[in-house]
């Protein structure tokens, strides 16, 4: 092999594992910090792309449009949260069936709105010549993002009075209440976090693919997977699981085919939680 | 007494109610047909402009009169992109709505799933689209491009214009494997190879291992029978890499869900298709068409897509054989049709083959342009289903049921 395939090979499975955390970091922080499985996760990353796709259309810069579809979707993740996520803690399956049910209502409502047809914001930034591969500059965006998205979940949690709070909140919520935690208000802030970075996910990827109301579907199966697999320790068990099917993903679709790229990270994820049915960092016991 | 007045005053309303009942007011009852299409799912991209073309059709032909002498009704469902929705429409309308004629389905899967439940409840059926040819049934009628049509004018010219190595990139069901092994026997036949083929499920929107593996290949025609709103991001992605300097892309689906309107002009450029049906047809049948469609929907509507018209022409096709036939049932409307009906489309002159039940029409070779449109290379008229009318002769044999693909089986 030579050295131009040996960097492509590691830039395209990166970009891979990359997608897999940008899809996925969002619904990691709201299970693993709040045990709430948020269906509605695919929406969420739909509605960043639509913030996205709106807001270049009105004329701003496609980064700056990028991190406002972050900061409108946190919100309206606060926003539902008030409704209707915080009557429903401690009951896991009403919760599932509530935002099942927002994601429909999601996708019917933006198809309303924005017609259901395909839209797109083409790719920025050109591409990158390796030898005698040429690579979209984009993918080291997207690289670059994944990379960001995780520092900065670790910072939250690890270095703002808010992320020790919700910490505690998670591993002893009695405790926490008692020393004067307010655990409602934390739980807000989690799950307009967990929405901020879904809305994010779904900016980062507008560009690479089509913009549709039913564009969710096509990322949450991987993104639910990766997060069981990973378990509910946020940031190890996110990027191990993404490492871990990404790359199997990739190196199968290459060997073979994309059918059976996606029917190895498949049968990986079941043999991983046959063996650590708690996920990745559950049976290395990390929390975070 | 009173009540002999009372009676007589009720003679006129009796007479209304036996007029009623006697058939001179069901003359005006509306005829029932039904249409079963993608509005809403990933597949929508096609199958919205082709409800649209659909009720545009209807209405049109109900403007000119109905046929009969009576309006038409049509009935719609949205089958949401999921092919259980197909089969369970398509009994609804056949059994409950009781329509005379079905029209609809977007992939060939979903026409393999309505097939069989319009061929036992004896319910005519159109299929408007373009599609991997071959579907032989007597109640069956398929307006769309078939690879006869398509591909084997499409290879040869692609492959004396940009070079001899094929990669073929093919959706995963029975669209893109049959149609894999047309690309392969048509690129034979025009001197050129076949040097790899993937099968792409509709779930993948990444492109990523694809793109390494064409990079490693290097051929020179990349041929995308990728279907579906996933895929539309293997365009975006081949042209973010920058693949467009080394290989060509040609494509019997590109632009059927308009594509050329979700891509930029620069991600699009240089993408070459065959077609019937380009929206900027020079005829006075298509001026006139296209002045209807953007009255009714817009002069803002993206594309007029080739499967749209292909719709039209289901419609219109099947209207003049119940005018011909001087009835609804189906019979008589499948002599009809069979009888080698004409149609001015906006695609041009459409002629139905009796024999196979499939259509004559022209063919365009075309690229993408600056507008989201497409600017015609190269045009052929009256181009026959040539296959189709090889293996498939529904006159001699009225009961041939099966869908022939190439190499047999």
């Amino acid at each position: 092999m030579h050295w131009d395939t040996v960097i492509n090979l590691l830039v395209s499975a990166g970009l891979e594992i990359s997608v897999l955390v940008i899809v996925s970091i969002g619904l990691a922080v709201i299970f693993g910090m709040m045990g709430i499985i948020n269906l509605a996760h695919g929406e969420f990353l739909m509605l960043g792309a639509y913030v996205t796709l709106s807001a270049t259309r009105a004329g701003l810069n496609l980064w700056l449009a990028m991190l406002f579809a972050a900061l409108v979707v946190g919100l309206f993740g606060v926003v539902i949260e008030r409704l209707l996520i915080h009557r429903l803690y401690g009951r896991l399956a009403d919760s599932m069936l509530a935002t099942w049910g927002l994601s429909l209502i999601l996708a019917q409502g933006v198809s309303y709105v924005f017609g259901p047809s395909t839209q797109g914001i083409a790719t920025p930034l050109g591409n990158v010549r390796i030898g005698a591969y040429s690579i979209s500059a984009y993918s080291f965006v997207l690289i670059g993002a994944a990379i960001l998205m995780l520092l900065l979940v670790l910072w939250v949690f690890k270095r703002t009075r808010y992320g020790t709070m919700a910490r505690a909140a998670t591993q002893l919520p009695a405790m926490a209440t008692a020393v004067g935690v307010n655990t409602k208000r934390i739980n807000m802030w989690t799950f307009g976090l967990g929405a901020g970075l879904a809305g994010l996910g779904g900016a980062l990827l507008a560009p690479l693919a089509g913009v549709t109301p039913s564009m969710g579907q096509a990322y949450i199966a991987r993104a639910f997977m990766t997060v069981i697999v990973g378990g509910t320790g946020v940031l190890t068990g996110t990027s191990a699981a993404s490492g871990l099917l990404g790359g199997i993903q990739y190196l199968v679709s290459y060997l073979s085919n994309p059918f059976l790229g996606q029917g190895a990270l498949l049968i990986l994820a079941i043999v991983i939680l046959r063996l650590m049915p708690t996920g990745l960092s559950g049976y290395w016991g990390r929390r975070l | 007494m009173k009540t002999i007045i009372r009676i007589a005053a009720l003679i006129p309303y009796l007479l209304a109610a036996l007029l009623a009942c006697t058939g001179v007011a069901s003359a005006a009852e509306p005829i029932v047909v039904g249409s079963i299409l993608d509005e809403s799912g990933p597949l929508n991209t096609y199958g919205k402009p082709m409800a649209d073309a659909t009720k545009l059709a209807v209405n049109d032909i109900n403007a000119h009169g109905g046929v009969l002498g009576r309006q038409l009704k049509l009935i719609t469902y949205d089958a949401q992109s999921d092919n259980a929705k197909y089969t369970q429409y398509a009994r609804r309308l056949a059994l409950r709505d009781r329509a005379v004629v079905v029209m609809g389905g977007v992939t060939s899967a979903s026409r393999e799933a309505m097939r069989p439940i319009l061929d036992a409840t004896h319910t005519l059926y159109f299929y408007n689209e373009q599609y991997e040819g071959g579907v032989c049934d007597g109640n069956t009628f398929l307006t769309g491009i078939v690879p006869s049509q398509q591909i084997a004018p499409l290879m040869p010219w692609a492959i004396k214009k940009f070079g001899p190595k094929v990669y073929v990139l093919a959706a995963d069901y029975n669209y893109g494997h049959i149609s894999a092994k047309w690309v392969d026997q048509y690129t034979k036949q025009a001197g050129g190879q076949v040097v790899g083929t993937q099968f792409i499920p509709l779930s993948v929107s990444q492109f990523g291992s694809v793109i390494s593996k064409l990079q490693s290949a290097k051929p020179d025609l990349v041929v995308s029978l990728l279907v579906g709103g996933n895929h539309i991001a293997f365009y975006r992605q081949f042209a973010s890499a920058g693949l467009g300097r080394d290989m060509t892309i040609v494509s019997p689906t590109f632009g059927l869900g308009n594509e050329q309107v979700v891509l930029s002009p620069e991600e699009s450029r240089h993408i070459y298709v065959a077609m019937p049906y380009v929206q900027s047809l020079d005829n006075p049948v298509n001026k006139a068409f296209v002045a209807q469609w953007h009255q009714v929907y817009g002069q803002d509507y993206p594309y007029i897509t080739d499967s749209a018209v292909t719709v039209w022409n289901g419609w219109h096709l099947w209207a003049e054989a119940v005018r011909k036939a001087g009835s609804t049932d189906r019979d008589k409307v499948i002599q009809a049709l069979q009888s080698g009906l004409t149609l001015q489309s906006p695609s041009g002159l459409v002629k139905l083959d009796g024999a196979s039940h499939h259509v004559y029409q022209s063919v365009h070779i075309a690229e993408t342009n600056d507008h989201h449109g497409f600017t015609v290379i190269a045009s052929e008229k009256n181009v026959p289903p040539s296959y189709e009318n090889s293996v498939c002769d529904l006159i001699k044999h009225p009961d041939l049921n099966k869908q022939f693909v190439p190499g047999g089986q």
